[in-house]
């Protein structure tokens, strides 16, 4: 590693993050920090805490115990919305699209917190209300290009196929103009080529956008190409965290991973 | 010719009556994909409590203005005791939820303003009077003219703010829409006051009509066929499904009835919302829901 360049403050740190469900240990005692304008993934075997950290991180779920600093602000108690207005945004394992509106409408409810037009303004396309109808409507255009889905602009988002539904989902969360992206399993269920082209979408936000991103991944050689900083859950506790190639030497991942003894 | 147009203006005029409760139904449903069992009980918490304020001496707009105020402070109770511990549960649960809080408005209206039946008198005139050689309702026309008024600002509403988005987000998946910062409480909240609204409108109308009393929160049940005909989700569903219900229910009566041995106006609108299960079951205009397996 290389130390003597000093290492700017992270946009977001962990620190000592337990969760619970009843009995069930879900994360124990993880602390780790994300760079600006890094890629982070988080890996780890089915069941090792990996959603329940994005959960924690965007508010969803409450820890039993520790804090998370975002943007140098310290938080006990993050909710999805406090989350939403930092400039958090996310995607999900399974995809939450809003499945009766359009591609663009869906794009559009990502622009939400962009709007400051009254609702009285809105009402007789009055003051505020028109420019911003432009200025949204041409900011949600750019993410729809950013991604390629223009010929499905007005499709209705539940009838398409599942790639395209997760470009979709990632469109929404781009229109917010995030400065940290959680992705749960961007390319969950998808074929190679689907994959590659979904790493391509990542690997461009993070450099157009500078978009910090946190996302999960099941896939290790897209994980090893696409992440500057991996971290590794097992049963709810981090057991692995640093550069890719560090961690592929790690013997505990490799016994995490390969399943030999604990 | 002339007495069937009578009946079915008539028909129509009666429709709208239905359309009005149904709209209350349908903005709860867009925001939260649940059948609001209390709408009915609404209606007559509202009427009751605007009742009791005329009696007690205050002035119409002074009373409706403090029952308007009241149906704000309940919307805001039941979102701040009722719906908020509820996110992300299934619509079932939530369902059960209004159900439980029909008895408890119900209850309240009752215990706070007694059980006894009020009459309303609007100070509209319910003499007939003749349009085109038609005698008609000048209370029915009234009823419809404020029910025109209130769709119309509903749908600018719903249509051109954010709230409209908002709105249609929140009912595909509150989750998601909490994510991309969308504000579930207030959006609720204003939901169910403007239900509330539409149930203090639909009370007066109605109360005026049947009498201020318990089984005013019984008109709801004519709001059913008009939401299976029109769509849950369409505010012009309501409109031109109450007028269906209306126009076919009075002319069933008159033209079928006789052979049936009348009376059928009270079941008829049942047997035709039937009818369009069968047929279009999302209704005219609601949205189909696509499944894929």
């Amino acid at each position: 590693m290389n130390t003597t360049q000093p290492l700017p403050p992270p946009l977001l740190q962990l620190e000592h993050i337990s969760l619970s469900f009843k009995a069930v240990k879900a994360i124990t005692n993880i602390s780790f920090a994300v760079q600006p304008g890094e890629i982070c993934a988080l890996i780890g075997p089915n069941g090792a805490g990996k959603s329940s950290l994005l959960n924690v991180i965007n508010g969803v779920y409450r820890p039993d115990e520790g804090a998370i600093s975002y943007n140098g602000e310290t938080l006990h108690i993050m909710q999805p919305q406090h989350a939403a207005e930092r400039g958090i945004a996310r995607t999900f394992q399974n995809i939450a699209l809003f499945k009766g509106m359009t591609v663009l409408d869906n794009v559009l409810t990502g622009r939400n917190l962009h709007v400051h037009s009254s609702w009285l303004e809105q009402v007789f396309n009055l003051g505020r209300a028109p420019q911003e109808a432009v200025r949204q409507r041409k900011k949600a255009e750019e993410i729809i290009d950013f991604l390629d889905i223009q010929p499905w602009r007005n499709s209705v988002v539940g009838n398409l196929p599942y790639g395209l539904q997760k470009r979709v989902e990632l469109g929404r969360a781009l229109a917010a103009e995030p400065k940290l992206l959680l992705l749960d399993e961007p390319m969950a269920g998808m074929n190679a080529e689907e994959k590659q082209e979904m790493s391509r979408f990542i690997l461009a936000t993070q450099r157009e956008f500078t978009t910090t991103i946190v996302l999960i991944e099941h896939d290790i050689g897209v994980v090893m190409t696409l992440s500057n900083h991996v971290v590794v859950l097992d049963y709810g506790k981090k057991i692995g965290d640093g550069k890719p190639e560090e961690v592929r030497q790690n013997p505990q991942v490799i016994a995490a991973y390969l399943g030999t003894k604990h | 010719m002339s007495f069937f147009f009578e009946v079915l203006v008539g028909g129509l005029l009666a429709g709208v009556m239905y359309s009005l409760v149904a709209i209350g139904f349908v903005l709860i449903y867009k925001a939260s994909g649940v059948f609001n069992f209390a709408q009915g009980s609404m209606v007559l918490f509202s009427a009751l409590t605007f009742v009791s304020l005329l009696e007690r001496g205050y002035p119409f707009w002074l009373a409706f203005l403090l029952s308007l105020l009241i149906m704000l402070v309940l919307a805001w109770a039941i979102e701040r005791w009722v719906l908020r511990k509820l996110v992300n549960r299934s619509p079932i649960t939530l369902f059960m939820a209004t159900l439980g809080l029909s008895y408890i408005i119900e209850g309240l209206a009752q215990s706070l303003w007694g059980a006894q039946v009020h009459g309303l008198d609007l100070g509209i005139n319910d003499e007939p009077f003749e349009v085109f050689g038609l005698l008609l309702s000048q209370f029915d026309l009234f009823a419809s003219a404020v029910a025109g008024t209130l769709v119309i600002i509903l749908s600018i509403f719903f249509n051109k703010t954010r709230t409209g988005i908002a709105l249609r987000a929140v009912a595909d998946d509150p989750l998601a829409a909490l994510a991309v910062g969308i504000n579930l409480q207030r959006l609720w909240l204003i939901v169910w006051a403007v239900a509330g609204f539409v149930g203090l409108v639909a009370g007066l109308l109605w109360g005026a009509r049947l009498g201020v009393q318990f089984s005013l929160s019984l008109v709801v049940l004519k709001a059913l066929p008009v939401l299976i005909i029109g769509g849950f989700t369409s505010i012009t569903g309501c409109i031109v499904g109450g007028l269906i219900i209306g126009a076919s229910e009075k002319l069933a009566e008159i033209f079928i009835g006789p052979y049936l041995g009348g009376g059928i106006e009270n079941w008829f609108p049942y047997v035709l919302a039937m009818l369009f299960l069968l047929v279009r079951p999302a209704g005219l205009f609601g949205e189909r829901q696509i499944e894929r397996v």
